[in-house]
């Protein structure tokens, strides 16, 4: 069962703004869907090997030549809030 | 013109190529007719006035709707996310890239659920898309904008991406082909990441020869996307007509699964025709496959709460005004840019990720992945091919599942354990039955899967048993209530004659 305060922990650490009605609901939503991935839990998988990706590919490399990217002015063309050839945000501390 | 639709994809490129059919003509009547979209099922088009184009120098391949996941230069591209609205990448994606030098004009951008996340489509930020078959019902999900162009006749055929059967889905409720191919036949460089270690990009098209054109297409390796490595040999165009010495594998528990009694009737039809045409059915054993469900919905959501760590208000996307400071930014973009189900993803991905559960959620789910992987392959050491439903059930009610997430999940059981594996996996259109709460019939689709890699065996036989399936491609017309029913055995418990 996830509790409220886990819910807060997790959304902090996912940055990720809930309203207290979406904290009520997830709660109870991700309860639920925990309680069928736990049937997981109680297989005896000692000594499988975890798989992180199905095609087998070791070290794949590129020559290491320069080439052309996306200029400064592409780059910044979709950001909310260019300025000097920079991404502004907000300051990492509020003011006042 | 009627008879210019009716053509399929590659009718059309012999046509062009024979010089018998003008390709800008062709063009023009596909775009007459995704101009005419009644289903919600693009979000943009290229002959809109809105500035993007997409310009192919000698068109001789048949204009193509591509999933709004995929990165287009100068083109919208919104992966069905308002976080989105409004973005035009500043490059454009290897799987277009290829269309496009192939001769492939762009008809428009589909629909989606949110960054893929969905089996109805009720999850794109900008309303649903409807089934051709049936407005009130879903096109099934995440592709079901590129499935409902494809089945309504607003393109000639349609790429997706397939996570957990983003592809496979949508087509069997649609009444199309789809195809996830094997984990790397593709490249995945421009195409917006949901679960990087599942996401394929792959066709939906009205038969399988067109499925086998594009994939032609569009795989290949692609030293901007390192998991790619293309299909050797590359793919022809099947023209397989018999199954004869080929063992089709059903998973021995397939009894014990949920699924609706008129998608266990075509299946069970399907059975018998794949062994009027010489091939042989046989048990295999999946035992770790109802696991899938489970693994899945950790890794996957797991690798979101990663990938989508990227929607932060500063490079491109949205901002929320009005915050203090830049956590706050980012926590407010993130509210108001994501939906309900992204959340729920994100949430569940972070806390499977989280300091004293990763062994227990992601870990173990890792290595539920290693063992339905093995099982393919001891499978695939007595038969050719595993076969299944592609979904539970037929085409649902709007609005049926959104309250109930694990539900909705539930319509992937088939096609989960294909993408853990890795393996390629067909739907194609087997037949029709009854909704489970009445009303006329609808599409049950197939599923196929094969060894990694054996892609071409795969469309032969799909080929060869849709032939003998017969099922009518001339889709239900957008603006017509309901399909022909001509030449199509009615399945399911109706039959009570309506027309």
């Amino acid at each position: 069962m996830i509790e409220r305060a886990q819910v807060l922990h997790v959304a902090k650490l996912a940055r990720l703004g809930l309203s207290d009605e979406e904290v009520e609901t997830m709660a109870g939503e991700l309860s639920g869907i925990l309680e069928h991935v736990d049937r997981i839990a109680a297989l005896d998988l000692d000594g499988v090997e975890p798989t992180s990706h199905v095609v087998e590919l070791e070290n794949v490399l590129r020559a290491d030549v320069p080439h052309e990217s996306l200029s400064q002015d592409v780059a910044l063309a979709s950001a909310p809030d260019p300025v000097d050839g920079a991404f502004r945000v907000p300051s990492p501390r509020a003011e006042g | 013109m009627a008879d210019l639709l009716a053509m399929t994809a590659l009718e059309a490129h012999e046509a062009m190529v024979a010089g018998e059919l003008s390709a800008a003509e062709y063009a023009e009547a596909w775009a007459a007719a995704a101009a005419g979209d009644d289903l919600n099922a693009y979000l943009w088009r290229a002959d809109g006035d809105d500035g993007g184009a997409i310009a192919v120098e000698r068109p001789s391949i048949a204009p193509i709707a591509v999933k709004d996941i995929f990165c287009t230069e100068g083109v919208p591209t919104t992966a069905g996310s308002r976080i989105l609205e409004g973005y035009r990448p500043p490059y454009t994606s290897t799987a277009v890239r290829r269309l496009l030098e192939a001769g492939a004009p762009i008809l428009g951008k589909t629909n989606m659920d949110e960054f893929a996340m969905g089996s109805s489509n009720e999850n794109s930020a900008y309303e649903p898309v409807l089934n051709p078959w049936d407005r009130g019902r879903v096109p099934g999900g995440s592709s079901g904008g590129s499935a409902a162009v494809v089945a309504g006749a607003l393109a000639p055929w349609a790429i997706g991406t397939d996570t957990g059967g983003s592809i496979r889905q949508p087509a069997a409720l649609c009444g199309i082909v789809g195809l996830k191919p094997t984990y790397g036949a593709i490249s995945r460089y421009g195409m917006i990441a949901f679960a990087s270690s599942l996401d394929q990009c792959g066709p939906l098209t009205r038969d399988v020869r067109d499925a086998a054109l594009l994939l032609g297409i569009l795989q290949g390796g692609d030293p901007c996307d390192s998991t790619s490595v293309g299909i050797e040999g590359g793919v022809r165009l099947p023209d397989r007509e018999d199954l004869s010495g080929l063992r089709f594998g059903v998973p021995n528990d397939i009894a014990d699964q949920v699924f609706d009694a008129g998608v266990r009737e075509v299946f069970e039809a399907t059975l018998a025709t794949i062994e009027r045409l010489g091939g042989e059915i046989a048990e295999v054993s999946l035992p770790h496959a109802e696991h899938g469900i489970s693994a899945y919905y950790v890794i996957a959501p797991a690798e979101a709460s990663s990938n989508l760590a990227r929607y932060d208000g500063v490079r491109y996307g949205m901002r929320a005004d009005g915050a203090g400071d830049v956590t706050e930014m980012y926590e407010e973009t993130r509210a108001q840019g994501f939906g309900a189900e992204v959340k729920r993803r994100i949430m569940l991905g972070t806390y499977a990720l989280s300091s004293g559960y990763y062994e227990a959620y992601y870990g173990q789910a890792q290595k539920v992945r290693t063992k339905i992987a093995a099982d393919f392959s001891t499978a695939f050491g007595a038969v050719d091919f595993v076969i299944t439903p592609t979904s539970p059930s037929v085409a649902f009610g709007l609005g049926e599942k959104t309250d109930d997430p694990l539900a909705m999940y539930m319509n992937d059981f088939f096609t989960v354990p294909m993408s853990l594996a890795g393996i390629p996996a067909i739907s194609i259109p087997a037949g029709l039955a009854q909704p489970e709460g009445g009303g006329p019939d609808l599409p049950v689709g197939f599923q196929i899967a094969a060894p990694a890699f054996a892609e071409q065996k795969l469309l032969d036989a799909a080929h060869a048993l849709e032939q003998a399936i017969g099922f009518d491609v001339q889709s239900p017309r957008s603006g017509a209530p309901y399909p022909p029913m001509s030449g199509i055995k009615r399945t399911g418990s109706g039959g009570d004659g309506d027309g």
